[in-house]
């Protein structure tokens, strides 16, 4: 199937979709935690689970830009609603670490300022917000050209969120520096763009 | 059954369920997940096992796992159990004092230490092929901890042989230190005269201190020691406040007396 007949094919398929089955991993998150299927420590699994997920959600929003630069694949539709998708899933993430995990404002507070991978996590969510926020086709009309600027927020965020992920685990662990080197190379590529441009 | 007699160092806590003991686990030999162990420890032969006895010892050599257990009284001890990760359980092992095998080894007046090394083979522990610490796992105590009453070496859970997750067919329990102290399937025990080597120190010595009592005081950069998560009690259950040296103070602090355990963690 050609790249063509894809494109074709996906413009049945509206943007509103996402926001019917975005939600969906997080409830059969919460619904394998109440039944044991998150294993013998649910909050953990839990807060993982979510996190984890933010972290795709992340890397699919940012690697909508080079499948169509490199491989002519047409998404950009949907890159709105898996960014807030993402975000929506850093909050219940967020979320399971207020509200199960720690419980205690003393102990969340000294976590913040104490716990690198808890700082940089909770700066990787704050520069979230103002993205969410003008996710909304007033704020793009209204900031004009900063929106752009604005929203390249979104390479420092994701980059931290994937550090916090590595920072967390003990020792150097697989899956995380996984996470971390493709995120990187999806930043890379961007970077390479940019002189390109200024030679042209 | 092992048949182990109890003990007046059990504690009275509710004891975790032999599932939540034997599938929730840390032995990066088997994966870093915390069900790898489980799932991954199976192809391990623990028989036959020998645990070599050098350095500063009047009898080394090799001795085997049959041997090390004959004329030893297997008890009952229910520890809690606290991992620098900020959770704990309470765990009736099956086990004997240290101080006893190292009686019978025959310490000599210059040794100061007690170092252990966990088995390394790759063929039948997946995690050893990677990098992931610098195998073998190591560990330490200074004579006066592993002589401590409440040191023991573990061959069972709940009257039952350990399963290979948990470390068999023999495991280092020192219920005070954080969980990563004792060491899992032991093959070595080598009395020394400096502070030996231990993994997690090797890995990152500002995380990881040699001592690496259980500390409420002492706070970690990953993990806030003030509190901890028992294990079981699954989506709404809440943290507790850790003990100094995990509640066994009493039975310990001595050993520390007059020791800056904030500098010495």
């Amino acid at each position: 199937m050609s790249v063509d007949r894809v494109n074709t094919a996906l413009r049945r398929v509206p943007a509103w979709v996402l926001y019917i089955v975005g939600p969906l991993p997080a409830l059969w998150f919460l619904w394998l935690g109440l039944t044991g299927g998150l294993g013998i420590e649910p909050i953990r699994g839990l807060e993982h689970e979510l996190g984890q997920f933010a972290l795709k959600l992340m890397i699919a929003g940012l690697a909508i830009t080079p499948l169509r630069r490199l491989a002519g694949l047409n998404l950009i539709r949907y890159r709105r609603a898996i960014g807030l998708l993402a975000f929506f899933y850093v909050l219940l993430h967020l979320a399971v670490w207020l509200f199960l995990d720690l419980q205690n404002w003393g102990l969340i507070r000294a976590d913040i300022l104490k716990r690198p991978y808890i700082t940089i996590g909770m700066l990787a969510f704050a520069l979230m917000i103002p993205l969410a926020l003008t996710s909304n086709n007033r704020s793009v009309r209204k900031l004009g050209p900063s929106w752009r600027r604005l929203h390249r927020l979104t390479y420092p965020a994701v980059l931290l969120g994937a550090i916090h992920f590595v920072m967390l685990v003990k020792g150097w662990q697989a899956e995380p520096l996984i996470y971390l080197a493709v995120i990187l190379g999806l930043l890379a590529l961007r970077l390479r763009r940019a002189p390109r441009r200024a030679a042209a | 059954g092992l048949g182990a007699v109890e003990s007046a160092y059990s504690t009275d806590d509710d004891p975790n369920t032999f599932e939540e003991i034997t599938r929730y686990n840390n032995f990066y030999e088997f994966g870093t997940g915390k069900e790898d162990p489980a799932r991954n420890a199976g192809a391990l032969t623990t028989d036959p096992w020998a645990v070599q006895i050098d350095g500063l010892v009047d009898r080394p050599g090799s001795y085997d796992l049959g041997e090390i257990l004959s004329g030893v009284t297997l008890e009952e001890r229910i520890y809690r159990f606290r991992c620098v990760e900020a959770w704990s359980m309470v765990i009736p092992w099956v086990g004997f004092e240290l101080s006893t095998l190292l009686n019978r080894v025959g310490v000599q007046p210059s040794a100061k230490y007690v170092a252990f090394e966990t088995l390394v083979r790759p063929e039948e522990m997946p995690g050893q092929r990677r990098p992931i610490l610098d195998w073998p796992y190591r560990e330490g105590l200074r004579l006066d901890e592993a002589m401590h009453p409440l040191t023991i070496l573990a061959n069972g859970i709940y009257d039952e042989p350990l399963p290979n997750q948990n470390g068999a067919p023999l495991r280092l329990v020192v219920p005070w230190k954080y969980g990563f102290k004792s060491i899992k399937s032991i093959v070595r025990i080598t009395l020394t005269e400096e502070q030996p080597l231990a993994t997690w120190n090797m890995v990152n010595a500002r995380e990881y201190g040699f001592y690496s009592n259980v500390n409420p005081q002492v706070s970690h950069p990953r993990w806030s020691q003030a509190t901890e998560r028992r294990i079981g009690g699954g989506l709404l259950s809440r943290r507790q406040e850790t003990l100094m040296f995990n509640g066994y103070g009493e039975d310990v602090a001595g050993l520390y007396a007059g020791m800056d355990l904030k500098k010495l963690f």
